[in-house]
């Protein structure tokens, strides 16, 4: 169980997709101009990070390693594999969203879909691979992975909320303050990168 | 005729020569308030202006600086064993800590201001005071042996991209002294990490060879045997066997509070003649600056005092796990090392940077508490966590407000 809780914390806060290896930059910097609709996407992507996780990790270990059913190396079918698994799950995502919350639906907009091309999701199904974890430990790693990115776009909305009343040179509203924002916040997060929590 | 008349006279043409009335405003209400007032409807009148709230903090820190710059001399002296009392051989200890501490002061305003007063008279607007704190505050926040040219890209980098580029004074989400700090931390570590650095002239002394004293050092000798008193000695000044210029903090790393307490005792940590950045080490003047900071009512008690809780609560978890030497460092112990005070006091109340609300300042202080304990006691990379956790925790203030605010209306809304 200690196990696990580290491997959260450690993707979420020390090795945080957006922020130290600026992954999922797309619908990060686009979508992140409310908190309201930042909120709804970053739950989004802990969902579809802590689902497609494990089930790319089964995929992985029984249909393609060489000790699995087929006894043959087949990890060439790997990133097509994880992708189709991804873009299930995320219009399994979009129809809940559809369903239940029609209003966010709307705002987000094109970006849910995009869900299953936001390299976050893949890179942490990739991370997971060459990482070795077992089942467990890559449900901990989505999850927490998700959570680290649900984190950073809602902090990243929030402070893009209140720099609206900002004079901001013209030059730089928008896009530009976005990424000066975002390598302020990755400085920021570097306070807890070093940190070995399975040290102790 | 007054000095009023005088610099009235001297006003420069705002249309003509733009650039020389921001300057020129600058400094006339620096000296003055303007009698300009505003006209029509219902506005605030106070003389609390943004200068004047600034300037309470700068007085605040003032001691800090005496006492900085005189243990500048003081450790240097102490680490080649000349001089152990703290106030033998003042003058020599009180001129090398000038020496050392003035362009350090000079560098970071030249650069800071010449930033400040380009960018508003690009604006056409009046100059903004909100570096007064913050070149008051980096300077004290350096190692004594900082090289100039690293601080002054460090405080070029906090100024434009840490202020500018948001628009100003009092729009900046990030602690702008504390991004000038990070910056050096994180390009040039060596010169803010490491044993070698908090004692002045620390690398010159251990390299076997004597001490280098610069020109400056000549110039005041030639005037201490004119007065017929003890002067700097390059020959005879070489760095004590056995003195490794280690921080507390460094000590107590290795070896927990034993080894602290082995090298300093409470009450020199406690009275601040430690090695350590320029302005943190004397705790009662912080305390003092803290206290006048809270009376005149210009920095949030709430943040101060849910830091120290958070703080002390942090610790007393980590004293229950016990795994390293370090989490066995009583309370009173991780108070009085490092920078936990300075922070607290100067660097986490900054109102821009912290949260607004008050449920959120007590929110904020109390993370900044917590997170900087951890980062100093389980982070091995980092000497000491304090800044990295409030700038961590300026990027969450706005989020810690929005979400006050909502909860606030949604229960307001239910009264309803």
């Amino acid at each position: 169980m200690g196990d696990l809780l580290n491997i959260f914390i450690k993707s979420a806060f020390i090795e945080n997709l957006a922020l130290s290896y600026f992954l999922g930059m797309c619908s990060y910097l686009a979508v992140s101009k409310t908190v309201k609709t930042a909120f709804g996407l970053g739950l989004a992507v802990i969902f579809v990070l802590g689902i497609t996780m494990p089930i790319n990790w089964v995929i992985n270990s029984v249909l393609l390693s060489e000790s699995g059913i087929f006894s043959t190396d087949l990890t060439f079918l790997r990133l097509i594999l994880f992708i189709a698994v991804i873009a299930s799950m995320v219009q399994l995502v979009e129809m809940i969203v559809e369903k239940f919350s029609p209003s966010l639906y709307n705002s987000l907009g094109i970006f849910l879909p995009l869900i299953t091309v936001n390299c976050a999701i893949l890179g942490g199904s990739l991370f997971m691979v060459s990482k070795e974890y077992n089942f467990s430990e890559s449900v901990a790693f989505g999850l927490g992975g998700g959570f680290g990115w649900f984190l950073a776009i809602i902090a990243i909305a929030a402070i893009r909320e209140k720099i609206k009343y900002s004079q901001v040179p013209p030059a730089l509203r928008g896009l530009g303050m976005a990424f000066m924002l975002t390598g302020l916040m990755g400085l920021a997060f570097m306070s807890l990168m070093g940190i070995d929590p399975a040290a102790f | 005729m007054g000095l009023v008349d005088l610099l009235k006279k001297i006003e420069p043409d705002k249309k003509k020569s733009p650039f020389l009335h921001t300057l020129y405003d600058g400094f006339f209400t620096f000296a003055y308030a303007p009698n300009t007032v505003t006209k029509g409807g219902v506005h605030m009148r106070d003389g609390m202006d943004l200068k004047r709230l600034m300037v309470h903090v700068v007085l605040a820190m003032q001691l800090c600086y005496l006492f900085g710059t005189y243990n500048i001399g003081h450790q240097h002296f102490v680490a080649s064993g000349q001089y152990m009392g703290f106030i033998e051989g003042f003058h020599l200890k009180l001129v090398h800590g000038l020496i050392q501490m003035l362009p350090i002061f000079v560098v970071t305003h030249i650069v800071g201001l010449g930033i400040e007063f380009w960018f508003a008279a690009k604006k056409g607007h009046a100059i903004e005071e909100g570096f007064l704190v913050s070149g008051a505050l980096i300077p004290l926040i350096m190692p004594p042996d900082i090289p100039l040219w690293i601080l002054a890209v460090a405080v070029a980098f906090a100024v434009i991209i840490g202020k500018e580029a948001f628009g100003g004074t009092g729009m900046n989400i990030w602690n702008v002294a504390l991004l000038a700090r990070v910056f050096v931390f994180f390009a040039y570590p060596t010169t803010i990490a490491g044993d070698e650095v908090w004692v002045s002239g620390y690398n010159t002394l251990a390299e076997g060879t004597q001490a280098s004293y610069t020109f400056a050092h000549g110039l005041f000798n030639s005037l201490f045997e004119f007065m017929d008193i003890a002067t700097f000695q390059e020959a005879s000044t070489h760095i004590v066997d056995g003195y490794s210029g280690a921080t507390p903090l460094a000590l107590a790393y290795q070896g927990g509070w034993e080894n602290v307490t082995d090298t300093f005792s409470t009450s020199q940590m406690f009275w601040g003649t430690i090695p350590g950045s320029i302005g943190e080490s004397c705790k009662p003047l912080i305390i003092g600056g803290a206290l006048f900071l809270v009376i005149t009512k210009v920095a949030s008690w709430r943040i101060m005092l849910s830091m120290l809780i958070g703080g002390i609560i942090m610790t007393l978890l980590l004293n229950a796990w016990g795994a390293t030497p370090f989490m066995e460092v009583p309370v009173h112990g991780q108070i009085f090392m490092g920078s936990f005070l300075f922070a607290m006091a100067f660097m986490a109340t900054d109102p821009v940077t912290a949260s607004g609300t008050n449920t959120g300042k007590w929110i904020y202080g109390f993370m900044i508490g917590m997170i900087g304990m951890l980062v100093r006691v389980l982070n091995p990379a980092y000497p000491e966590g304090w800044m990295l956790a409030i700038l961590f925790m300026n990027t969450f203030a706005p989020l810690i407000d929005h979400y006050v605010l909502e909860a606030n209306m949604s229960k307001r809304m239910k009264h309803a």
